[in-house]
C-alpha cells in the first residue's frame, strides 16, 4: 500500500515521541555498563557498577519486594471483600465509600505522608518499622485493587451465580470461596499485578515515611542519583528496569486475552 | 444487609490511616502562629503564592502540550497498521511504571550536565546546552510521565470512534482540520477531559521528578517538602499540602462531572 505524505509526517512525529521516551532509557543502560560514561563507550564495558550497586543497595531491593508482597496480601484480604459489597449493594452510601477510598490517589502522596507522620510519627516503634511504609502503600494501591475487581464483578451476573449456588445449599462462605472468587480471578489477577507494580515504584509517599534503615528501591535510587556517580545511578536503574519488565509483560499479556474473551460473558 | 461486614476491614484501615491523619493535618494546618490564616498564606504570602502560580501554570502547559502530542501520536497509532507499530506501542507502555525519581534521572541523562543533548551541542557549537535543572527540565520530565498515560487513554477512546463519520465529513468536502475540530475532538472529548485532568493533577503533585531535578525550583510539592524538613514549619507545610490536595481533587472531580466517566489519578 502506498502511503500519503501525511502518513509519513505523522510517522516521523510519533517516532520522535517514542525516541524522547526511549533514548534516555538506552542511555541509562549504556551508562550503567560503561567504565567511564564521561569519556564514552570507548572506555570499555564493565559489570563493576552493577556489582557495586548490589553491594550498596541489595537490601532496598529485598525490602521493596517484601513490602510489595505484603501490600498485595493486605489489599487482597481487605479489597476483594470490599469490592464484593460495593458490587452487590449499589446505593448512595456505597458510592460514597467508593469515592472516599479513591482519595489517597487523588490527593498528592506528599499530603498523605505528612498526615501519617503528624498523627502516628510519635509512636517510635511504628514510625521506624517497615510497616509504616506498608500502610502508605496499602492506602495508595487499594483503590486499584477494588476497581479492578469491581470491573469484573460488574461484567458478570453475580446475583444469578450466587442464587444458583445458594439454591443448591451452598453457605455464604462456600459461595464466596468457590463461586465468586473463581469468577473474578481475572480482575483479581489484574489488580494484583497493578498493586505490585505500583508498590515497587512508589516514591512520593515512601520518601517521607522511610528511615535510613527502611530504604525501598525507589528511595535508594533517589539516594544514588543525588550522591553517587552517574554510572552507579544508571546501573541501579538497570536493576529496576529488570524488576518491572516481567510485571509489565504480564499486565500486557493479561489485557490482551481479556479483550478477546469479553463477549463470552454475555 | 448481612454481608456489609465484609466492607469493615477496608473501611477501618482507611479511616484509621487516612481519614484520621487527614483530619489531624487540617488541624495542624491551623495550629501555627498564623492560626487558620495559614490557609490564606498561599495567596497572601508572595513566596508561596508565586510557588502556587508557577506550579499551576507549569501543570497547565504540560497538560496542553501532552494532549496535543498524544492526540497526534495516539490517533496515528490507532488508525494505521505498519511494520514496527507494536514496538512503538511497547516503548509507550514501558515508562508507565517509572517512579518520578527515575523520570527525573531520564531527563538528566537527556539534557543534564553529562547528558546527550549537552554532548551533541558541545560538539556542534562548542557550548553545552544544559536544561535539566530548570523549569524546562521539569517541563520535559512532566511530559515524559504524562505522554504514555494520555496516549493509551486516547487510543482506547479512538478505538470506539466511528471512522465512517470522518469518511462522511471528508466526502462532504471537510478539510483535515475541520474533520479534527468537528468530528474527532468532539468524539474524543470525554477521554481528553479525563486524561487531561489526571495529567494536571499528577503534575501538580509530582514530587519525585522535581526532587531529582532541582530542589531549588519552587514548585508547590518542593516548597511543602522544604518547609517540613528544612524549616520544621509543620503547620505551614500542612496547610499548603491541604491546599494542594484540594486543587488536585477539585480538578479530578470537575473533570468527572464534565466527562461523565470515572476519573482517577494514577501514580
Amino acid at each position: 500500500m502506498k502511503h500519503t505524505k501525511r502518513f509519513y509526517l505523522q510517522l516521523i512525529f510519533t517516532v520522535s515521541v517514542c525516541a524522547f521516551l526511549m533514548i534516555p532509557v538506552v542511555l541509562s543502560i549504556l551508562a550503567g555498563v560503561t567504565e567511564n560514561f564521561f569519556i564514552g563507550i570507548s572506555s570499555g564495558f564493565t559489570l563493576r557498577w552493577v556489582v557495586e550497586v548490589w553491594a550498596l543497595y541489595h537490601k532496598t531491593i529485598f525490602l521493596s519486594i517484601g513490602i510489595a508482597l505484603a501490600t498485595l496480601a493486605v489489599t487482597l484480604l481487605i479489597g476483594v471483600p470490599a469490592a464484593y459489597v460495593l458490587a452487590r449493594r449499589q446505593n448512595r452510601y456505597t458510592r460514597w465509600i467508593e469515592e472516599l477510598m479513591v482519595l489517597p490517589v487523588a490527593v498528592p502522596g506528599l499530603a498523605t505522608a505528612l498526615a501519617l507522620i503528624l498523627l502516628y510519627g510519635q509512636f517510635r516503634g511504628f514510625r521506624i518499622s517497615w510497616t509504616f511504609i506498608l500502610v502508605g502503600h496499602v492506602l495508595f494501591t487499594l483503590p486499584f485493587m477494588v476497581r479492578s475487581v469491581l470491573a469484573v464483578m460488574g461484567a458478570i451476573d453475580l446475583k444469578t451465580l450466587e442464587d444458583a449456588a445458594a439454591s443448591l445449599g451452598a453457605t455464604f462462605m462456600q459461595r464466596f470461596l468457590h463461586v465468586i472468587l473463581p469468577n473474578c480471578r481475572q480482575g483479581i489477577l489484574a489488580g494484583a499485578l497493578m498493586v505490585v507494580t505500583l508498590s515497587m515504584g512508589e516514591f512520593n509517599i515512601t520518601w517521607m515515611l522511610h528511615t535510613p534503615l527502611t530504604m525501598t528501591l525507589p528511595v535508594g535510587l533517589a539516594d544514588s542519583y543525588a550522591s553517587m556517580r552517574l554510572e552507579i545511578g544508571s546501573a541501579y536503574t538497570i536493576i529496576f528496569f529488570f524488576m518491572i519488565i516481567p510485571l509489565l509483560v504480564a499486565m500486557q499479556w493479561m489485557s490482551e486475552p481479556a479483550k478477546a474473551r469479553k463477549p463470552s460473558h454475555g | 444487609m448481612r454481608h456489609i461486614a465484609l466492607l469493615l476491614p477496608a473501611l477501618t484501615i482507611f479511616s484509621a490511616f487516612w481519614l484520621l491523619p487527614m483530619a489531624r493535618l487540617v488541624a495542624v494546618g491551623a495550629s501555627g502562629e498564623m492560626g487558620i490564616a495559614a490557609y490564606w498564606a498561599v495567596v497572601t504570602d508572595e513566596r508561596y503564592f508565586s510557588s502556587l502560580v508557577s506550579t499551576v501554570v507549569l501543570s497547565a502547559v504540560v497538560t496542553l502540550a501532552t494532549i496535543i502530542i498524544s492526540g497526534i501520536a495516539g490517533m496515528f497509532l490507532q488508525r494505521n497498521r505498519f511494520f514496527g507499530r507494536s514496538f512503538l506501542l511497547a516503548t509507550l507502555t514501558f515508562p508507565l511504571a517509572f517512579p518520578g525519581v527515575v523520570v527525573g534521572f531520564m531527563v538528566i541523562l537527556l539534557v543534564g550536565r553529562q547528558g546527550l543533548i549537552g554532548s551533541v551541542t558541545e560538539w556542534l557549537f562548542g557550548e553545552k546546552l544544559v536544561l535539566a535543572y530548570s523549569m524546562t527540565g521539569l517541563f520535559l520530565g512532566y511530559l515524559y510521565f504524562s505522554i504514555p498515560r494520555v496516549i493509551l487513554t486516547i487510543m482506547a477512546a479512538a478505538e470506539k470512534l466511528d471512522g465512517a463519520l470522518e469518511e462522511a465529513a471528508r466526502s462532504l468536502g471537510a478539510s483535515p482540520w475541520q474533520v479534527i475540530r468537528d468530528v474527532m475532538i468532539p468524539g474524543l472529548k470525554p477521554a481528553l477531559i479525563s486524561s487531561g485532568a489526571i495529567c494536571f493533577a499528577t503534575s501538580m503533585g509530582a514530587f519525585g521528578t522535581a526532587f531529582t531535578l532541582a530542589t531549588k525550583i519552587n514548585v508547590l510539592p518542593i516548597t511543602i517538602y522544604s518547609e517540613f524538613t528544612n524549616y520544621a514549619n509543620f503547620s505551614l507545610a500542612a496547610a499548603l499540602s491541604i491546599v494542594l490536595g484540594l486543587i488536585t481533587w477539585l480538578a479530578l472531580a470537575l473533570a468527572r462531572s464534565m466527562a461523565g466517566s470515572t476519573v482517577a489519578a494514577a501514580a
